[in-house]
């Protein structure tokens, strides 16, 4: 068995979680305040997620870019992955928030929209 | 120029907020006034997540938190002026201000919301020594340039101060194709959120420094390289240097309330905060001057700023339809103990209904662990609260309750502190 | 081939230019940076020395009453901002009597009007924030503030009005003696002129060393200093110098035309030429000094600090005078050349005419109106400027409250801005209490705008300054 110290990044709180593990089950979870705790230490030792928040180029609109969020947690290993499939992407104005920007972001079945509005000019 | 019951400086959270809240409570005559050409100030270059889970129960990116408060004003109909800047707040509250369209107008509002948020603190007042080449931003400034223009600033980063928007901006720096080198901090704890340390630097492999400082800045054009040194009693050590070739600087060094307008006015300013000195209705030392956000104390989460503005908003409504501030009985509030200051300054217990509640906001000055938090009114303790971990970076919040306050209304102080638990 | 090439474009070269622009001829003005005045004339006190300090009988001590004297009027012709604050030398122990005497005395000698010696009472009366220590002081009423970008860009733009050419980033790498005049071979090239000024500050020694074998060198003496908060407006209203003696040198400590106060300088003699980093030990240095003759000076209120270097020789003098046939040196100018430089301009360009001989310029305009500042204006003629032009609505600099129209009309000028600080040091944007934390990247489109420059092309200050060095996952 074996302990591993977390900070969770559920919430503000940050609270210092400790994960028991025994090969790669995780046995217990404790520090948490709140059971988002608990989920996220689960899932950060054995598949471990984010959301990604990123840019995307507009044309013809009132602004030059347009930010964007995957809209689920990625696998953190494809981080860059996914910003790299970001680089080519333009998009025409006018664009509005929730918008399916890119439908599934590098293979993760996740789709990656848009957080804002921008008008066309 | 048509005249408005009450005018809100600034369209940034707080003013957004607080515009809907003294809507909402009746006032029908406001008007935003925004320096820049949108709605959500400083939220709309904040493209991270993390907002809005303490408000709305789910985490949102700065823009689409914003975009539920622009979409609020839009439905309520609260008219609003962008690109305007006001230039001077009058001690009879009026308010001069400029922009392309109207030109330089007036308006004599019944009361004012302060809400101008807060800039940050530059190179040039913390004394870095060294050249004063191209390459060396604030972490906002970048953050404007990548996250709305598309701008690079650099490639080879090295970013002094671990608040908040230095480890986001590590993180975005890092995502957009640049290299951060390193986080260094003055203090020997960040002032940021601990879960930033995890997703923005650790995520990265990006190392933070803490008790470093940047000691001189190489290139005379363009940054070409730092000095980073260990710090002992605010100290640079001799013989800690380290070389860190680089072409760029961010700092995230601290954010000052923007109060020029408000010192112009005569508002009394609180010089530990460099807000203004406000009692329980966020009134100012000018009655019908309301203050919220950032531009009354730098808050860690949009969703204190959005609390509190509403509560200013609200305030702002009852003084515009009573014409007149309550002149109830004022007690001061003290702190010591590791608290350094209090928001608001003072309550006037016998002006709040018997069911509200006064949030009585605060920061420490270090790093504590296991205390107890104790208000006291006079001599009796009417609050306690255990607290784990204290630090600065952390805004904390301790809710009075009216009709305990009200029991204690000739108490001569309020006094809020720090007790080993 | 041109009748005159002036080598340095800072405060003596400008104005140096535009006496000489009274006469008919093809004038030049050569600039290693990318601008006017980037080198000694940007970074210093800005005082006008009443011109007690130069030791009478120097070249310095004349040129320093005459400029001092040329200002006020120069000021109300070419629209800079100049003040009339006064100056105050300090003395902080009885001890110390003898020297305040001496430089009494010796101002007495050099002409300068109405000095006088203030005791402790008086001295508090008239400045609150002196130190309890402070016993007398020499008190100078001619004594004043400038802005040094203002003079320095006013004499430009008047010489340019006035037919003389500008030509920047141009080092210039050798100088050689041809028939009839000189060859001047710069980094942009190879020009020829009847006659030279080197006016070239920090670098005049290499300049001079070009064509003279009595060889000159000159010391970058550097200042580091403090800049702080327009909210500190009137701590003091005179310039308050400390008299060297008992407890050192001292630091002055000054307001500045537009509100701030200054504090510093140093003096280091160091050898690199751009050796404008400030250190540590140096701002240390100013701070331990900066309470001695005030008290309670706001320091906390700081909004940047840097560091200017004086061309420091030997002598300690002036070295104005043509030293080859043609070749003329305005070498040397260290402080108090700021003060002097209506004078050096007047000096150095009568030299010249009694070389060249140049016929009067019939269309010479000798004014020149600033940059319009729509704070200055009246609230109706304050809004009949925006309704004639919105950009002076549009406010950029927020800390400054500089517009958009102040912007355009200072990239437009001749010589105009070219880079942030060149749009800085013209318009004050930039120049605020959060150094351009917000208006930074307002300028920068600004400028590549109106230059028809892509952004990544525009610069802090030239050369490799560059700000934007890509754009978002361009690298990914």
């Amino acid at each position: 068995m074996k302990k591993v110290n977390l900070i969770c990044i559920g919430c503000p709180l940050g609270c210092p979680l400790t994960v028991e593990m025994e090969g790669d089950q995780v046995l217990s979870v404790t520090g948490n305040t709140c059971k988002n705790g608990d989920k996220y230490a689960r899932k950060e030792m054995t598949n471990p997620t984010r959301v990604i928040t990123s840019t995307v180029r507009v044309t013809g609109g009132k602004l030059a870019m347009v930010s964007v969020k995957t809209a689920s947690d990625v696998p953190k290993g494809k981080i860059f992955d996914c910003v790299k499939a970001l680089k080519s992407v333009d998009i025409p104005a006018p664009v509005h928030m929730g918008q399916v920007i890119v439908a599934d972001i590098a293979g993760t079945g996740v789709p990656v929209i848009a957080t804002k509005n921008v008008d066309a000019c | 120029m048509k005249e408005y019951d009450l005018v809100i400086i600034g369209g940034g959270p707080a003013g957004l907020a607080a515009a809907v809240a003294a809507r909402k409570a009746g006032v029908e005559s406001i008007l935003i006034l925004e320096r820049d050409n949108e709605l959500g100030g400083i939220l709309n270059q904040c493209i991270h997540s993390g907002f809005g889970l303490h408000t709305f129960q789910e985490e949102l990116t700065g823009p689409e938190y914003a975009g539920r408060f622009i979409d609020q004003v839009k439905q309520l109909q609260i008219p609003y002026k962008l690109k305007t800047m006001v230039l001077d707040l009058a001690p009879d509250k009026t308010v001069t201000a400029m922009n392309a369209e109207d030109g330089l107008f007036q308006i004599h509002p019944k009361a004012v919301i302060l809400a101008m948020g807060c800039r940050e603190r530059p190179r040039g007042a913390l004394n870095i020594p060294g050249f004063r080449p191209a390459g060396i931003y604030t972490a906002g400034t970048a953050q404007r340039l990548v996250n709305m223009e598309g701008y690079l600033p650099g490639r080879n980063v090295v970013i002094l101060g671990s608040g908040d928007i230095g480890l986001i901006m590590a993180r975005r720096m890092t995502l957009e194709g640049a290299k951060v080198h390193v986080v260094a901090e003055l203090m020997p704890y960040s002032g940021g959120l601990k879960r930033n340390i995890v997703q923005c630097l650790d995520d990265f492999g990006i190392p933070l420094k803490l008790s470093h400082t940047v000691v001189d800045i190489q290139g005379k054009e363009r940054v070409e390289g730092v000095t980073l040194a260990r710090v002992e009693n605010g100290k640079p050590v001799p013989g800690t240097e380290e070389h860190y070739p680089c072409d760029t600087l961010l700092l995230s060094c601290g954010l000052i309330p923007e109060n020029e307008l408000s010192r112009s006015a005569g508002v009394t300013i609180n010089p530990v905060t460099n807000g203004p000195a406000v009692n329980e209705s966020l009134e100012t030392s000018i009655p019908g001057v309301f203050a919220a956000g950032n531009v009354l104390h730098v808050h860690d989460l949009v969703d204190y700023v959005s609390e509190e503005a509403a509560a200013a908003g609200v305030h702002a409504a009852r003084y515009i339809s009573q014409g007149q501030s309550p002149a109830g009985k004022e007690i001061p509030i003290r702190c010591e103990g590791g608290v350094r200051y209090t928001v608001p300054v003072s309550i006037r217990p016998q002006e709040l209904e018997t069911d509200a509640v006064v949030p009585l906001r605060f920061r420490v000055g270090n790093v504590y662990q296991n205390k107890r938090i104790v208000v006291y009114a006079g001599e009796t303790q009417i609050f306690q609260r255990k607290a784990r971990v204290l630090a600065p970076g952390e805004m904390e919040t301790v809710n009075l309750k009216a009709s305990v306050l009200q029991e204690h209304g000739d108490a001569p102080e309020i006094l809020v502190k720090l007790e080993d638990a | 081939m041109y009748d005159v090439i002036i080598i340095g474009a800072g405060v003596s070269g400008c104005a140096i230019a535009r006496e000489l622009s009274r006469k008919k001829g093809k004038i030049l003005v050569v600039e290693r940076a990318e601008d006017v005045c980037c080198g000694t004339s940007k970074a210093n006190s800005a005082i006008v020395h009443a011109g007690y300090d130069a030791k009478h009988g120097t070249l310095m001590a004349k040129l320093n009453v005459q400029g001092s004297r040329m200002m006020p009027k120069l000021a109300k012709e070419l629209d800079f901002h100049y003040e009339n604050n006064g100056s105050l030398v300090v003395m902080m122990s009885e001890e110390d009597r003898p020297a305040l005497m001496a430089l009494y005395e010796n101002g007495l000698k050099n002409g300068v009007e109405q000095l006088q010696i203030l005791e402790r009472d008086a001295l508090r009366a008239m400045e609150p924030n002196i130190s309890d220590n402070a016993v007398a002081a020499l008190y100078a009423p001619t004594g004043a503030i400038v802005c040094p970008f203002g003079l320095t860009f006013a004499l430009a733009e008047n010489a340019a009005k006035n037919g003389v050419q500008f030509q920047f980033d141009s080092e210039v790498t050798d100088v050689q003696k041809i028939d009839g005049g000189w060859k001047v071979v710069t980094a942009k090239g190879t020009l020829e002129t009847k006659a030279v000024v080197n006016a070239a500050g920090v670098y005049a020694d290499k300049i001079h060393n070009m064509v003279s074998s009595e060889t000159m060198t000159i010391t970058p003496r550097r200042g580091d200093y403090f800049l702080l908060d327009r909210a500190t407006q009137g701590f003091v209203k005179n310039t308050i110098f400390q008299l060297p003696g008992k407890y050192g040198k001292g630091v002055l400590v000054a307001p500045t035309v537009h509100g701030n106060t200054i504090v510093g300088p140093t003096a280091i003699d160091i050898e690199d030429k751009d050796g404008t980093a400030t250190t540590q030990a140096g701002l240390d240095d100013v701070r331990s000094k900066s309470g001695i003759a005030v008290k309670n000076l706001p320091l906390r209120q700081t909004i940047t600090s840097f560091a200017g270097l004086r061309a420091h020789e030997a002598r300690h003098e002036f070295f104005i005078g043509e030293i080859a046939p043609g070749f003329v040196d305005c070498a040397a100018i260290e402080s108090p050349g700021l003060s002097s430089a209506p004078a050096i301009g007047v000096m150095v360009a009568d030299i010249v005419n009694g070389i060249l001989h140049l016929e009067d310029n019939p269309n010479f305009d000798g004014t020149r109106k600033g940059i319009l500042d729509p704070k200055t204006l009246s609230p109706e003629d304050h809004a009949a400027l925006i309704r004639e032009n919105p950009a002076y609505g549009n406010v950029i600099c927020r800390c400054e409250t500089i517009t958009e129209g102040e912007i355009v009309d200072a990239i437009h000028r001749t010589p105009g801005a070219r880079s942030l600080d060149g749009v800085k040091r013209r318009t004050r944007a930039g120049m605020g209490r959060c150094q351009g934390g917000f208006c930074s990247p307002r300028v920068m489109e600004i400028l590549s705008r109106e230059l028809g420059i892509p952004m990544d092309q525009v610069t802090k200050s030239g050369g490799n300054s560059k700000l934007i060095v890509g754009t978002n996952k361009d690298s990914l």
